[in-house]
């Protein structure tokens, strides 16, 4: 039996580009470009490497999202992955987080898995709770923030990895299937080959709606959101400070405007 | 009065201070209801008892430390749906750590509520806590609430005073069953991190940075002694992480952790966005830079153009002579 990997990935507007809110106080994704999450690269990596070190396995990149999050899709295909689900939806506009986990886990059950890889936060949302979230609602162990990560057995084996806390560092196992998110720390992501890159236009991906996965458009979108945003206002500009020279006194200079603000 | 819980952070029984923070602003929405979990657990009832506890529900079972994540979600449902049943609950809130959040993120599916993330401020609605969050880098704000269920909040640590305000804090035993289906990730062993002696970087007033501009590891002390002058944490750019001279858990920005101290201190840091969005709602920002067109000088209120070799030592010297 082959090894079914379900990787999770979203694709957020640019973290370097000038990110604003729309109208209706959702994420204004006209105006920046978009590109698939840097932290859910690493995610790709570690199934990658995980199917590498298996006998058999297949590995399937998941997402939510408008059209254009397709881009993430082929992205992860071109580095390596076998196959796309696109959950493509205009009812899914404005899904906070809770709506979100439900259409991945129907979306994750759909497709089959034995083991779903998640990256350890968005860049955008940056909530960090998806995670912990598919494992909730998949009933299977979840096994996050992973700094090293291996599975042993294939699809009835066990998934094994390293967890560094704020206080400890934790070596966690479980049995598959298991949901398991990885950190930067993981390992750094392949660049797509050219091979692979022309090999991504010919792999398949799945479109997905809503009525597919049996949910009903008022459990998702902004309507069906289990949070609301009433308010965004853009930070201030902080005043421009003092800037001085160092010839010599920087360091007394600066002391003195600390002693002032009494922090000595 | 409603009553909000507080799911306690400790280590064998010392709270840590966001979890203080926590019933500054729990105090704000309702009566504070502690939780607190697994060994040591009941000890913590003095100091949440100090910090405006009326009550500590405590449960300590081998399974909290044992498995990961899931037992403690069954004892935090256990305690929401034992004040529920005897009285009105107003909020669930959690430190905003990587369990905090994903403790939180499986009680608002159990529970079926809406989960807020990363507040840096909360305050009472008429329909419920609002939350104050900063978001794409700290370049807005927003204020959110939740629209179904109890509202679960996780609260970014130095987001509230800590403040005295003496309660009951009478404990009582949480009768928590641990599901068989929340025993499935086992926590095969546990290493304590080593402590440096400094304070927390996420919990610390005052943080100290170095960058790329340190050029080394083994210039790092000369950023570790200019902290323990001010008895602050030290933190990195992630440029110097990925060099290798300081370790991931002390790297400040998107990619690790978000810090929000009375003082920054960012030496040899150019401050790329990757870098300021874990360090711009600092309130007071320093920066010391070689070079003057560095964009960390845009958010400074103090900044010293020079190098950080002979800028830093000298402020050492300074503060510890001021300091006496």
């Amino acid at each position: 039996m082959s090894l079914r990997i379900v990787v999770c990935v979203k694709y957020v507007p640019d973290a370097t580009g000038d990110r604003h809110f729309a109208e209706d106080l959702t994420v204004d994704r006209d105006d920046v470009d978009g590109l698939l999450s840097e932290l859910d690269e690493y995610a790709v990596e570690q199934a990658l490497q995980i199917k590498e070190a298996a006998d058999d396995a297949e590995i399937t990149v998941l997402t939510v999202g408008p059209e254009d999050a397709n881009d993430a899709i082929r992205k992860a295909l071109s580095m390596g992955a076998d196959k796309g689900v696109h959950v493509e939806d205009e009812d899914l506009h404005g899904t906070d987080a809770v709506g979100t986990s439900l259409v991945l886990a129907k979306a994750i059950e759909k497709t089959g898995y034995d083991l779903v890889v998640c990256g350890m936060a968005s860049t955008d949302g940056t909530m960090g709770v998806l995670p912990a979230m598919l494992a909730e609602r998949l009933g299977v162990p979840q096994v996050t923030q992973l700094s090293e990560v291996s599975v042993e057995g294939g699809p009835n084996g066990t998934v094994k990895g390293r967890r560094d806390g704020d206080t400890a560092t934790e070596q966690l196992e479980a049995s598959l299937p298991a949901v398991v998110s990885v950190t930067d720390q993981s390992g750094e992501a392949r660049y797509p080959s050219f091979k692979g890159i022309m090999a991504a236009k010919k792999k398949p991906v799945e479109e997905l709606e809503l009525d597919d996965l049996d949910i009903d458009a008022d459990e998702v979108g902004l309507e069906g959101a289990w949070t609301k945003v009433e308010d965004a206002t853009e930070r201030p500009a902080r005043t421009a400070g003092t800037i001085v020279k160092d010839e010599g006194e920087g360091a007394k200079q600066l002391a003195e405007f600390l002693a002032g603000q009494k922090f000595i | 009065m409603a009553e909000v819980l507080v799911y306690v952070d400790h280590v064998d029984g010392s709270v840590r201070k966001p979890t203080l923070e926590l019933l500054t602003l729990a105090r704000r929405i309702g009566d504070p209801v502690a939780v607190s979990l697994g060994n040591g657990a009941a000890d913590t009832a003095a100091t949440l008892a100090e910090h405006g506890a009326v009550k500590v529900l405590t449960a300590d079972a081998a399974e909290f430390a044992d498995y990961l994540v899931a037992p403690k979600v069954d004892a935090l449902q256990a305690a929401v749906e034992s004040v529920s049943a005897a009285g009105s609950l107003a909020a669930v809130l959690l430190p905003s750590s990587a369990e905090g959040k994903e403790i939180g993120a499986r009680l608002a599916i159990r529970i079926g509520s809406g989960i807020i993330t990363d507040a840096v401020d909360l305050e009472a609605g008429d329909e419920g806590p609002v939350a104050t969050q900063s978001v794409f880098a700290a370049s807005y704000t927003t204020k959110s609430r939740i629209t179904k269920g109890t509202p679960v909040i996780t609260v970014k640590p130095n987001s509230a005073p800590v403040e005295p305000a003496a309660a009951a804090g009478a404990v009582e035993e949480l009768a928590v069953t641990v599901a068989d289906s929340s025993k499935g990730t086992k926590v095969v062993s546990r290493t304590p991190r080593e402590s440096t002696g400094r304070p927390d970087l996420t919990e610390a007033a005052i943080v100290v940075s170095g960058g790329r501009g340190v050029n080394g590891a083994e210039n790092f002390p000369v950023i570790e002694a200019l902290a323990d002058s001010l008895g602050a944490a030290v933190g990195a750019s992630r440029a110097a992480v990925d060099a290798g001279w300081y370790p991931h858990t002390n790297q400040v920005g998107q990619t690790g952790k978000s810090v929000s101290p009375q003082l920054y201190i960012a030496a040899g840091i150019s401050g790329a966005i990757q870098h300021r969005a874990g360090m711009q709602t600092s309130k007071t920002i320093v920066a010391i830079n070689k070079d003057e067109e560095a964009p960390i000088f845009e958010l400074v209120d103090y900044g010293v153009v020079g190098d950080l070799f002979n800028v830093v030592p000298a402020l050492t010297d300074e503060v510890k002579t001021r300091k006496g």
